[in-house]
């Protein structure tokens, strides 16, 4: 699987839907996606199953860090290749480490991730079971 | 009836100018705000009347009660949050943590602590936003983005703000931004330099470098060119009053506090040249005045611990993830924020594994894996009180609509009373 | 009722020297003997007696400038864990826990001021743009009656009015920002320097130019005190001088003093600003010089901000003196500065007996206590936590009251510094009367605080029974009894119980038409909104307004 830096961060969408709850539709779309540069979104098509990216086919992926995972839309941005940002919320949340080398600020940016593309399934829930361990 | 002059409690931005109208007891309309502060007021409705003990409702008495005896009997209880609630409330949580003899961190553990510890370090030059707008002609925006977190800060603090020396706003400014990633902030700059990910402790290093006149036998440092570094020192040591905003860019990635270390010690040493200052994008609205008051109570602005009877301050040890990701605090008071959405996975779900309390107006994630939800009301609201801008100047928070929920200040005090007995 | 009896009672404002006295109180305040046409509730019954034969009886302290609270202070907190950590303080069923040394926490603070019998504590610095946070922590400092000064020296409205020849304006001014801020008095600091320092400079003469306004120190000094003795302020403008720490500044603050031209002044941690020698060569003492034009005039009071050997903090709103200090330190260092008011820093140091420049800085503060004549014109303070913390105000006293001592400091000094100074021949030694002077009577009169500093009929019963100790140092610095508005509130050193003091702050009128003008002054010069600008009453849980003349 293709492997990226991540980096995490607030949007103005996440921002915005946040006040309208946590368990909104809004919140989970701000937060549930990750984007990526169209040259690696490219790349992951062709590895991706048939239909993967079509119209109708979705655009969803898995995310995985050594921490754990999380099914994400994907969007296309102007990031530099080889960096993928998922906005803060219950996903970022799931592939960021505890460990805060005695600072107590975890290890939020430059985490190594792997990005898996996926057959559409149904969006994921925030909280605690937002993505598995 | 129209409300003027009000302060929006959302970010570290504490825009005052915020014009709110009222009918019948709610919020129908606002004019001034940005659009999450616009959200933040629209949707400010009343969460749950009643506290819920095991999920279940009950009465304030009774959810009191409960909360009491959890945390007495707890042997390390954790209080935690406080960056969005009043600085009259964060007052009296200390006050508690005094009396349990517990932790208190607030979300600066999980923000610009790592500032805290720079600027503990190194100091730190800075102002109030008012000399920005006045004086900056070269501002600065390094790992922070705010056209997204701070949506009305270039408008009224630093890029299109028009000053006293800088009236014609944006063309009297050279806006820099560096960050790894292209943003809508850095659409907007004069310069961009884009550094790889966890280089910007190389990137400031070599600046101080380059500044003290040292020579460099290489092209590149941490993917940005020496000839950008050279050019945007020049900038620096030239202009007439300088700038850097920073944010989780920095404090979140690789060297962490050192890397705000550097930055700090980078915009003292420029004064040596002309006059530079800095200052950290502080995130929710009142997390400066959880500094502010757990500095002035305790000594210590974040990661505090009470057991031996005197406050004693260690990050790593003390602060919130730590304490729950190595499962060492047995109760939780999470007041005013959410970490059940913000922390790691293995830190947040401790929470859920031993007794935890919430103070919030909304049935947040964390409110969902407490064993007592007790609602407040929402600061500068329902609840008025006082907040801390990012460069800590204090604001009058004002009541506008009531709600059937206490304050925060309220309920705390509520629980030390009976705490006590 | 309560009787404090057989004491020897120290009270210069009502000329009581060490006369074996009673003192008597009810309902805070101290009231006339009982039976003798006063209140006198049917004699003790149902009171208290303290017996104090053999102690001295003294008003409670009253310090006139200490650093304590609110936004400078906290940064200094903030920035200097490895202060606090050796330093702490236990909580008990009813005080609370701390932490700090130069720079203690805000309980912290009010306890060990009360243990040390001081009841009275001005905090000498507060830009008013942040007047809400000194008041918060003022809430949040025990046991004291505290106020706060009100920086002013650099502030842009009152600059454009002294530009523009509009000084009644100014004067409507400051009786509104005093009234806003909820301060006590018009403080002064290194006026037009803060403001050039955003500028990158400083000022070094009273009639160098201010960038952007083109008005001068000497102006703005006079202007300030012409305000202050037109709205009949309780107390005088309080002034840290232009060239703090210069070599060679001893000139400028004698041409500061003979400036004010008769009108009152109190100029502030004088040790600081009586450098004589050349600028830019070594420092020798001015204090001779400064002290003589102390003496010859009598409408000029000042503290001396005694160097304390040891660790120290120095925090001021002189940003360009922070930076200084930074560079000839290489100590780490924190700038503020504050929109169209003021600015400030701070800067941990050290005070060494062996550091040819400390000492001097030493020998100087003391030489201003010795020459100068009258103890009513020279408090006692060491500017904490800039020269030393507070809580070494008890060495200072014995240092003072003790010329063996003195002699004995003398020797460990750095032998440079003992050449030049006169301090080996002066015999001096202060009394306790005068030491109730400098630290109590003095400083109230000073203040303008009519119910404070004395023990006279009516004032507030606050007052302070010492053991009568060879050792003048752990004399004062661990008190019998502290009474604050005639209640126990200290026990051999201890707190036995919790009190909250009143903040005093003055309003005087001002014309309310001066609101167009501040309206207009806002939109121009500040990020925050004109309404929300001065603190709410309900930000002072005991606020007192002290009337103006």
């Amino acid at each position: 699987m293709p492997k990226f830096i991540l980096i995490t961060g607030r949007t103005t969408g996440q921002g915005e839907a946040l006040h309208k709850g946590k368990e909104s539709d809004e919140y989970r779309q701000a937060t549930g996606l990750v984007e990526m540069n169209h040259l690696d979104r490219e790349r992951l098509a062709s590895l991706a199953p048939q239909g993967w990216g079509e119209p109708g086919g979705g655009q969803r992926v898995r995310v995985r860090t050594a921490f754990g995972e999380a099914e994400l839309e994907l969007r296309e941005s102007d990031l530099p290749e080889g960096m993928i940002f998922v906005p803060l919320g219950p996903a970022a949340n799931a592939l960021i480490g505890a460990e805060t080398r005695g600072t107590g600020m975890p290890d939020s940016k430059g985490l190594e991730a792997e990005v898996e593309p996926l057959v559409t399934s149904p969006p994921k829930l925030g909280g605690i079971e937002g993505g598995i361990v | 009836m129209k409300i003027e002059n009000v302060v929006c409690p959302f970010c570290g931005c504490l825009c005052d100018d915020i014009v709110v109208e009222v009918e019948d007891n709610r919020i129908t309309a606002v004019t001034k705000t940005c659009s999450v502060s616009r959200s933040f007021f629209l949707h400010a409705h009343t969460g749950p009347a009643h506290p819920t003990v095991d999920g279940q409702e009950v009465e304030w008495p009774e959810a009191l009660d409960v909360t009491a005896r959890i945390l007495a009997d707890s042997a390390s209880p954790l209080i935690y949050g406080l960056s969005s609630t009043a600085s009259e409330a964060q007052r009296k949580a200390i006050a508690l943590a005094d009396l349990l003899g517990a932790s208190i961190d607030s979300t600066s553990s999980v923000c610009h602590g790592p500032t805290t510890i720079g600027i503990q370090n190194q100091g730190e030059p800075t102002c109030t936003l008012g000399e920005v707008k006045h004086r900056a002609d070269l501002v600065v925006f390094w790992g922070c983005n705010p056209a997204e977190a701070h949506v009305r800060h270039f408008a009224r603090y630093s890029v299109s703000a028009r000053g006293k020396l800088t009236p014609q706003g944006r063309k009297d400014r050279t806006v820099v931004v560096v960050d790894v990633r292209p943003t809508r902030s850095s659409r907007t700059a004069d310069v961009f330099l884009q550094p790889r990910p966890g280089c910007d402790y190389e990137v400031l290093t070599a600046m101080r470098a380059l500044l003290k006149g040292e020579t460099s036998d290489v092209a590149e440092v941490g993917g940005v060119s020496v000839a950008q570094l050279v050019d945007l020192l020049e900038r620096m040591k030239s202009c007439r009053f300088g700038v850097i905003f920073f944010g989780m860019g920095v404090t979140q990635t690789g060297g962490k506090y050192l890397n705000i270390a550097e930055l700090l010690a980078l915009v003292a040493e420029l004064n040596a040249y002309t006059r530079f200052t800095t200052m950290p994008m502080r995130g929710h609205g009142n997390v400066a005045g959880a500094d502010c008051t757990l500095t002035w109570q305790t000594g210590y602005p974040f990661a505090i611990n009470f057991a031996r009877g005197y406050p004693q301050y260690n990050p790593g040890e003390f602060t919130a993830v730590d304490l729950l990701a190595r499962q060492e605090a047995d109760a939780a008071l999470i007041i005013a924020s959410d970490p059940v959405a913000h922390f790691p996975r293995r830190a947040a779900q401790w929470l859920s594994q031993i007794p935890t309390i919430v103070l919030d107006p909304e049935v947040n994630l964390t409110a969902r894996e407490a064993r007592v939800v007790l609602p407040t009301a929402v600061y500068g609201v329902s609840a008025a009180g006082t907040a801390y801008r990012m460069d800590n100047v204090p604001l009058p928070l004002k009541k506008i609509v009531d709600s059937p929920q206490p304050t925060d200040e309220q309920v705390l005090d509520w629980i030390i009373e009976r705490v006590k007995t | 009722m309560i009787g404090i009896i057989n004491g020897e009672v120290y009270d210069p404002q009502n000329g009581i020297n060490g006369e074996v006295r009673d003192i008597w109180i009810e309902d805070g305040k101290i009231a006339s003997p009982p039976g003798l046409g006063g209140t006198g509730g049917g004699g003790t019954e149902g009171g208290q007696i303290i017996d104090a034969a053999g102690l001295v009886v003294m008003p409670g302290g009253v310090d006139i400038h200490s650093h304590i609270v609110g936004a400078k202070v906290n940064a200094g907190r903030k920035f200097r864990p490895e202060d606090h950590r050796d330093h702490v303080r236990s909580r008990t069923a009813y005080t609370r826990s701390g932490s700090g040394y130069t720079v203690p926490s805000t309980f912290m603070t009010g306890y060990g001021y009360a243990e040390m019998g001081y009841t009275t504590v001005m905090e000498a610095a507060t830009a008013p743009l942040v007047a809400r946070h000194t008041h918060e922590e003022l809430d949040d400092t025990p046991m004291v009656d505290k106020g706060a000064f009100i920086t002013m020296g650099n502030n842009h409205f009152i600059m454009k009015c002294i530009r523009d020849g509009q000084r009644e304006k100014a004067r409507h001014y400051v009786a509104w920002l005093l009234g806003a801020s909820k301060g006590y008095a018009i403080k002064i600091v290194n006026p037009g320097g803060v403001e050039n320092w955003k500028w990158g400079r400083n000022v070094g003469e009273l009639d160098d130019e201010v960038i952007g306004f083109g008005v001068t120190p000497r102006q703005i000094v006079t202007t300030l005190a012409w305000i202050n003795d037109e709205l009949g302020l309780p107390h005088m403008p309080h002034i840290h001088g232009i060239n703090l720490g210069q070599t060679g500044n001893a000139r400028t603050t004698v041409e500061t003093i003979e400036a004010l031209e008769g009108h009152r002044a109190h100029l502030c941690h004088l040790q600081f600003l009586s450098y004589g020698g050349e600028p830019g060569k070594s420092i020798r003492s001015g204090a001779e010089q400064v002290a003589r034009a102390v003496n010859e005039h009598p409408n000029v009071t000042i503290d001396v901000g005694q160097v304390v050997f040891g660790q120290a903090t120095t925090m001021t709103s002189d940003g360009p003196l922070q930076y200084r200090l930074h560079q000839l330190s290489g100590n780490k260092w924190i700038n503020d500065d504050v929109e169209g008011e003021t600015g400030g820093g701070i800067v941990p140091m050290q005070y060494k007996r062996n550091n040819l420049i400390n000492a001097v800085q030493w020998l100087i503060g003391l030489e201003l206590f010795l020459l100068i004549d009258d103890p009513w014109q020279v408090f006692l303070t060491t500017d904490h936590p800039n020269a030393g913390p507070f809580f070494c105000y008890p060495q200072v006293i014995k240092l003072l009251m003790d010329r063996e001592y003195r002699a004995e400091m003398l020797e460990g000094i750095h032998r440079r510094a003992r050449k030049g100074t006169l301090l080996p021949e002066i015999d001096r030694e202060y009394s306790l009367y005068e030491i109730a002077i400098v630290t109590r009577a003095g400083t109230a009169r000073a203040l303008g605080l009519q119910n404070k500093g004395h023990l006279g009929v009516g004032a507030d019963a606050d007052v302070t029974i010492y053991h009568k100790l060879d050792d003048k140092e752990a004399m004062f610095a661990r008190p019998y009894l502290v009474l604050k508005d005639g209640q126990v509130v200290v026990r051999d050193g201890q707190i036995v119980r919790e009190h909250q003091g009143r903040t005093l702050y003055v309003a005087p009128p001002y014309d309310p038409g001066i609101e167009t003008d501040l309206r207009a002054h806002f939109e121009e010069c500040y990020t925050v909104s004109f309404d929300n600008y001065p603190v709410a009453p309900e930000y002072l849980s005991r606020g007192e307004v002290i009337p103006c003349a």
